[in-house]
This record gives structure tokens, sequence and C-alpha cells, in this order.
């Protein structure tokens, strides 16, 4: 018998013009682990709250078809109901712990079933000891991190033992350490507890590697349901933008794209195209990257012996010297509390170094990691200027008279670029001046973007390095996606408890990590510095594209489910 | 401010005897008009405080409580025209009239001031030292929705503020003249709904709305700890003192028409008992833990 099971299920939330899902049937069984892919507004999270009960009962609207968990149809039974055979773990952690400690928030849910005091606290040891956060049981929840407060939220969810989870993509607030720790953590209690997994997550090479089955949507409708190989095969030809790099690789290479780094070594092994592991081995096709230039053009922005002591606590940047030119484009990578984002606010001039300087050869525009914090009016033309909106490709008209708020995630990212870089100030439309892709009036020396691409999907992400490979302006950008480092930096250094630990290019820093490394660098073991599947291609066929040939396993891949 | 477990007798105590223990505090403030016993009970608020670890946020909390502490004053200095000495003739002021300030005036307002501080620091005490998530479950069986709703409101202080500071600081990245304060009020107002309807769904999520009235006994019964004991009876003294010397009226107050407030050696004996009940447990550090 199936956990969740939906039957030519479709929805549209109030007031919508077109259903966020539609005709969605789908059957998932005890124990499976299936992916969620899809860009960004392509009904994910719809289908994950129309699994758990908050639609339609929770959000309104027209809801046809049928959706049946643990036996359970969700017209009769509404969340509450649902809640003892589905646990839901969504995107922010900040506003799914609700109780003071967490050991209250794990036994919330337990005490809302009515179960007895014995069973409450037995199921919240042995949810915390499953998720590794027992020494957190009497910790207040205010003083967690967000690794640690999306542990406790899983916990929440878990404590109950559902049948089924959801999690909606649970990993984009937390930086790439905590994320591949969760993932590891659900693959692990898919197997202990039996229960149904579904993820929707935007990082498929994070998760496929595991998963059981793979589900694709788009525009509300299942548009592929097969196994992670199949997948992948089927997203090489049909949807580019979720073919994870490593399936990209060996599909560029004419092999069968598989899930997961050790397979997809395994099959470059057994046809002889792994190359030497050595990153920089005579007769690499991509060559090493020489040290970033320095120009001898005045810095835009240049931290000088720059630190940032809190008082009566730690300092969390420690004598931060940094140079950055006008045009270059430099990544700042590092764990959660390195001091990436504080480097950011101290070159805005949001923070006054307690010792050092900082100096700018002309105005920061800083976006910050939350893009909805910028926007105040009602219109987007009000926004920004026409120029700003068109360089970011906000351009359209019909954009224009939308209400800030009601754009996608990727929308109101760019709407808050636009917002930043508008010399003009904002609506008045009055900017002129050389700038990339419009009449943006460019008095900004440095663009600092923090983690502009949590959530978002891998086209938008696209974009967005297209745009900031075009500003004329010297770019920093503080993130943690080192796909997205590989798209558009020339330069990225690493930070280590407020210190500068590295400083290179690209593929000095990303090819020989694991963390903070691309897949196709993860695969190929760093050979060449090769950072992207199409430089993992060009090295592995050589000037001659020997390999080509090599892959007619291509071919042979099995077909994966298409749905129109 | 919000509840942070510390490595305190009154943290260490259980939070239906934390409780009585504020409201305590805060029945001798209202019980009690003479100055010397509610300068009392603002000493021993603040030796409260010393004694939980938490003086950085009560001294928070009187930053805010003492400019409505000065306006009650002032207030009741301008507007009530009782008492005989007369300090200042302030002649026809508008709005107010003919005013002569008069020290009773101006005495009985300070009485007002100082027992709306007192009043707010009782509640930043309890807000600070009180374990939200056992008075939650206190309440549980009564008004479990309600109870949860005070909870929630606690906990979202913190994130709210956060969110605040966020907002501040990406509105100065805004290039060009700051946006008007009603656009900021209504961008503010936007955010705190959208986290509310964020958290809904997680309380939906985690069966809130199913949630059922748990059975009689349904809590595990927990022996009583010596700081349990010592708070409860510092409460019990605290609410026995408050009430026996305003039935005795052993500490008298008269500010009409003219000042009285003689402090008797009963009135001292009175004040000085307050204290001590009130501090006397946490000179007890046994058996604590964060």
């Amino acid at each position: 018998m199936s956990v969740l099971s939906l039957e030519r299920v479709t929805y549209s939330y109030p007031g919508a013009g077109a259903p966020a899902i539609e005709d969605v049937t789908l059957d998932i069984g005890p124990g499976e682990l299936v992916v969620l892919a899809g860009g960004s507004g392509s009904g994910k999270s719809t289908l994950l709250r129309a699994a758990n009960g908050l639609v339609p009962h929770f959000h309104g609207g027209v809801f046809a078809g049928r959706a049946t968990v643990a036996g359970m149809d969700t017209r009769d039974h509404g969340p509450g109901a649902l809640a003892a055979a589905v646990g839901t773990l969504f995107q922010d952690p900040e506003t799914q712990v609700v109780m003071g400690t967490v050991r209250a928030e794990l036994a919330l849910p337990l005490e809302n079933q009515g179960e007895a005091p014995a069973a409450v606290a037995r199921a919240v040891e042995e949810a915390a000891l499953a998720l590794g956060i027992a020494h957190l049981l009497d910790r207040p929840t205010a003083e967690l991190s967000g690794g640690e407060l999306q542990r406790v939220a899983l916990g929440a969810a878990l404590a109950g033992r559902p049948k089924l989870i959801l999690l909606d993509e649970p990993t984009s607030q937390l930086d790439p350490v905590a994320g591949d720790e969760l993932i590891a953590l659900l693959r692990r209690l898919n197997e202990d507890f039996d229960a149904a997994i579904v993820i929707a997550e935007h990082r498929l090479e994070r998760c496929l590697g595991f998963a059981d089955r793979a589900i694709a949507m788009r525009g509300g409708r299942v548009v592929c349901d097969a196994g992670s190989a199949e997948f992948l095969a089927w997203a090489c030809d049909a949807a580019p933008e979720l073919a994870t790099p490593g399936a990209r690789l060996l599909s560029g290479l004419g092999l069968a794209p598989v899930a997961g780094v050790k397979a997809a070594r395994s099959a470059l092994r057994a046809r002889g195209l792994l190359p030497d592991p050595d990153p920089f081995a005579a007769g690499a096709s991509v060559q090493r990257d020489r040290k970033p230039r320095r120009r001898a053009e005045e810095p835009a922005l240049e931290l000088d012996r720059v630190w940032h002591e809190i008082d009566r606590g730690p300092a969390i940047l420690r004598g931060v010297s940094l140079a950055v030119v006008p045009g270059e484009r430099v990544a700042l990578m590092g764990r959660n509390g390195a001091g990436k984002s504080t480097l950011l606010r101290h070159a805005a001039g949001l923070m006054r170094p307690t010792r050092g300087k900082v100096k700018r050869s002309g105005r920061v525009a800083l976006l910050l990691q939350n893009p909805t914090d910028y926007l105040v009016h009602e219109r987007v033309a009000q926004e920004a200027s026409p120029g700003a909106l068109a360089t970011v490709g906000l351009g359209d008209p019909a954009l224009a008279d939308r209400h800030p708020r009601d754009l996608s995630g990727g929308e109101k990212q760019r709407l808050a670029l636009a917002i930043v870089l508008d010399g003009a100030g904002g609506g008045t439309g009055g900017a002129a001046g050389g700038g990339a892709g419009g009449d943006l009036n460019y008095q900004t020396a440095v663009v600092c973007l923090d983690e502009p691409t949590r959530g978002m999907d891998r086209r938008r992400k696209d974009d967005l390095a297209a745009l900031l490979r075009e500003l004329d302006a010297a770019v920093v950008v503080a993130t943690h996606d080192p796909e997205f480092v590989a798209a558009f930096a020339g330069r990225v250094v690493l930070l280590g408890e407020g210190t500068v630990i590295a400083d290179g290019s690209p593929a000095e820093i990303l090819a020989g990590g694991t963390y903070f490394a691309t897949e196709t660098a993860r695969i190929l073991g760093g050979a060449g510095g090769a950072l992207v599947s199409e430089q993992g291609i060009a090295l592995v066929t050589g000037p001659t594209g020997s390999a080509g040939s090599a892959g007619s396993a291509g071919s042979a891949a099995p077909r994966a489910e298409v749905r129109a | 401010m919000s509840y942070r477990r510390r490595a305190s007798p009154l943290h260490a105590a259980r939070a239906s005897v934390g409780c009585a223990y504020c409201a305590a505090l805060a029945l001798a403030t209202l019980l009690l008009s003479a100055p010397v016993a509610l300068g009392a009970v603002v000493v021993s608020i603040a030796g409260a405080a010393v004694g939980a670890g938490v003086v950085r946020e009560m001294r928070r909390a009187a930053l805010l409580a003492l400019p409505l502490g000065l306006l009650v004053m002032a207030v009741n200095m301008l507007v009530a025209q009782s008492g005989l000495t007369v300090i200042a003739r302030l002649g026809d002021l508008p709005v107010f009239g003919q005013t002569d300030v008069t020290l009773e005036a101006t005495v009985y307002g300070a009485v007002l001031g100082l027992r709306a501080i007192a009043l707010i620091l009782c509640g930043a005490l309890y807000t600070t030292a009180v374990d939200p998530d056992e008075v939650l479950a206190l309440f549980r069986r009564f008004s479990f929705h309600s109870a949860l709703s005070a909870t929630l409101a606690t906990r979202m202080v913190p994130v709210l503020a956060r969110d605040a500071r966020r907002l501040a600081e990406a509105q100065r990245c805004r290039p060009g003249p700051p946006p008007s304060r009603a656009r900021l009020m209504r961008a503010t107002t936007s955010g705190v709904l959208d986290r509310a309807l964020d958290v809904a769904a997680a309380l939906e999520v985690r069966g809130y709305g199913a949630a059922r009235r748990p059975p009689r006994g349904w809590r595990v019964r927990r022996p009583w700890s010596r700081h349990d004991l010592a708070f409860a009876a510092a409460a019990v003294a605290i609410v026995g003192l408050s009430v026996g010397a305003r039935v005795a009226n052993l500490l008298p107050f008269q500010s009409d028409p003219s000042l009285h407030a003689p402090v008797g050696a009963e009135g001292a004996a009175v004040a000085a008992a307050l204290l001590i009940c009130a501090l006397l447990p946490f000179a007890d550090h046994r058996g604590i833990e964060r």
C-alpha cells in the first residue's frame, strides 16, 4: 500500500490565474526516498503541501482530485490529523522552531497527539539520539546555529515516527557542511526508520546519489518519474538545467549519466577515462590559472589589516587585507562564522573596523542575504529606475505594475540588485551613463552580494552569473556555492576564523577540495583544475577529442518514463 | 529580551514557583505605597536580577521603564492640584490651565512612577528567569492554545528583532533618500505577517490544530528541589508581609492635603524583611545546573 498517493490532483491558490499543480498522479511506497526536482515555481512546494494537508486546508483555493496519505484522504483530514503520519520540514529553520528549548520542541507534536508522558519522553530521547542532538536537549533554541535549528526541526518532524517525511529545500539556508550532514542524516534515517522521504532540492547532486526515484516537475506537472540514472539521462536531453554537473560531464563524454561522485568516477575509470589526479599534470588541457592579476590601477576596494572585535566577544575579522581592482570578480568562501558577511558589511561601510582601514574608490552597493528586506514600494517600477530594472532583466513592462513581494524568489533577488545598483535612487528613472545592459548610472565602484544564490535554481544562477560578468564594477560575492563560483569568479578568497587562509584562482582553490569543490572537480580528483563539466570534457578528451567515441554507452542508457 | 537558562537559583526553581515569586513582588508593589517600601521592592528586584544573572537584560528594561516613570510623575505633578505645599507657580498653561506644582503631588507622582517602574521590572524578571515552555505546560490543561500563543510571542521576539536589524541594514544599503516611515512600517508589517504565516504553517504540520487537552495527571511529577522550596517560601513571606503591613498600616503614606510618610521601627523592619525574604533564596547555590 502506498504511503502517499495522488490521483489527478489539480490545485490553484486563491486568486491565482493558473493551477500551481495540474493533473498530478503518483504513488510513493513505504521506505522510498524520492527527490523532487524542478525550477522555481514548478510546483514542488505545492505538491509537498498537498501531501501534508496544508493544501487546501491552510491555504484555501480550489482542489480537485484525490490525495491519500497513509490511508487518510486529505480532503477529510486536515494537517493536524495528518501530522501523526506525515512529518514536514520547511526551508527556514527560524520559523519552524516554536518552543524555547529543544526538548520542548521535540515533545510538542507528540503532546499535541495526546501521547502519554512516558511515550513522549522516550520518543524525544530516540529522536535526539538518531539526529545526534542529545547534547542539545536542554539548550535554548534561541542559542542554536542554523544547522542545529534545522536538525531540531527535523527531530520534531520525526519524533512521532511518521510514515512519510516531506522536506522542502531543507539545505537552502545551510552552509555546505551542515547541508551535507543533513542529507547524510536523511539517508541514515531512511534506512533505520523505514520512513518514506520526499525531498525537494535544487542542488540535486547532493541527494540523487542515494535516491530511489526522482520526480521532475515543470509548470505544475510531473514530466519525469524515474530512477536516478534514468532521470539524469532524461534531464541531459530534455531539461539540462536539472542535469547535475557530473551527469553533464558523463553525457558529454558519451557515457550514460549516473548519480553520485563515486559512481561517476567508477564509470570513467571503467572506460579508462579518469585522468591523472595530479591537478596540474603535464598535458592537462585546462591550464593552471596564474595568480590573480594585480593590475597597476587603483583598487576599487582595499581592506588594510581590518579587525572587527566584538565588545566582550570574539574577533570576527583578524587583520584581513584584501585589494580588489575594478572589473575583478571575487568569491568569498568559508564556513558559517568565518567572517564573510562581516567583511562585506565593512566593505559597504555598514560597520567600522575596530582596527585597520577600508578604502573605497566610489560607492559600494551591498545586497544582503534577504532581498525582501529591500522592498518597500507597492509596484516594481517604483523600486528602481527603468535602466536598473533592464540591467537585471526585469525590464518587461508586464512586471512594472506587479507588487514586489509577489515576485518569485529569483525575481526578488534581481529586483533588490537593481535597487542597490541604482545610483539614481529608485523609481525616478533619471539615470544616465555607461553600464552593462542598460543606461544605469554607475557611480558604483564595487558590487557586493551576500549569499545571492540561496534557494535559486540553476537557470537563475546562470542568469545571475552572466549578469555579474557583465558589470563594469568590481564584484565581491560571499557564497557557499562552488558551482556558482566556477561560473562567475576569477578569484577565490577563502576565509577561516576571520583571516584569509587562501587566495587564488578558482582552479587553485576549488579543484582540490571536498566541501569547497565543484562536483566535476571531485569526480576528476582536481585533475587539470577542471571545475565545470565543459572543462572536464575538454580535459578528458584532450585536443583531439579522443574520448568522444569511447562512450557509446550513452545510447544504451535506459530511457526515463517521460510524461507530456 | 527573552528567557535563557542560566546557572542561578531562580532559573533552577520550577516555573510555577518562579511565577509565584515574580507575582509576589508585583503584589507587594501594588499593595504598598510608602516610598521606603517601594524602594525596598525595587532594590529586591535589582538584587534578584544580580542573583539570577540577568543584570544586562534588566538594565535594558530599566532604561525603558525610567522615562515612563518620569512621565507618570510629571503628568501627576501638572494635573493633580492637591497638596498644600506649593513649590512652583507655573501660571496659566495651555491645556492645564492655572498650574501650581505642589510637593505632595510631586511625591505622589514619584510614588506612582516608582510603582510603574517596579511593575515593569517584575515583568522583565519573569520574562528572563521563568521558562516559558514550563509555563506553557502549566497552562496546557486549561488553555493550551492561548498559552502556546504567549510562548510563541516570547520566542518570536528575538527573531523579529533580528528581522528589524536586517531591514534597517538593507535600508542603509539603498541609494538615494530613505523611504518614508509609513512605507517602512508597511514593509515591516508585511514581513511580520509573512513570518506569522510561516510559523502558523509550521504549527499546523506539528498537529497544533488537532491538539487535544491532556488527561489529568499527564505530567511527570517532579520532586520539589531546595530552590523550589526556598522561592515558594519567599513568595509566601513577601505576600504575607505586604498584606500584613497594609492591614496593620505599618507603613502609612498620605499625600493629601499634606505629606505624611513616617518610617517607624515597624516600617523599617517590614522593608528590611521584604528585602531579606526576596534575596535569601539566592544565597544557596547547591544543585544548580545550566
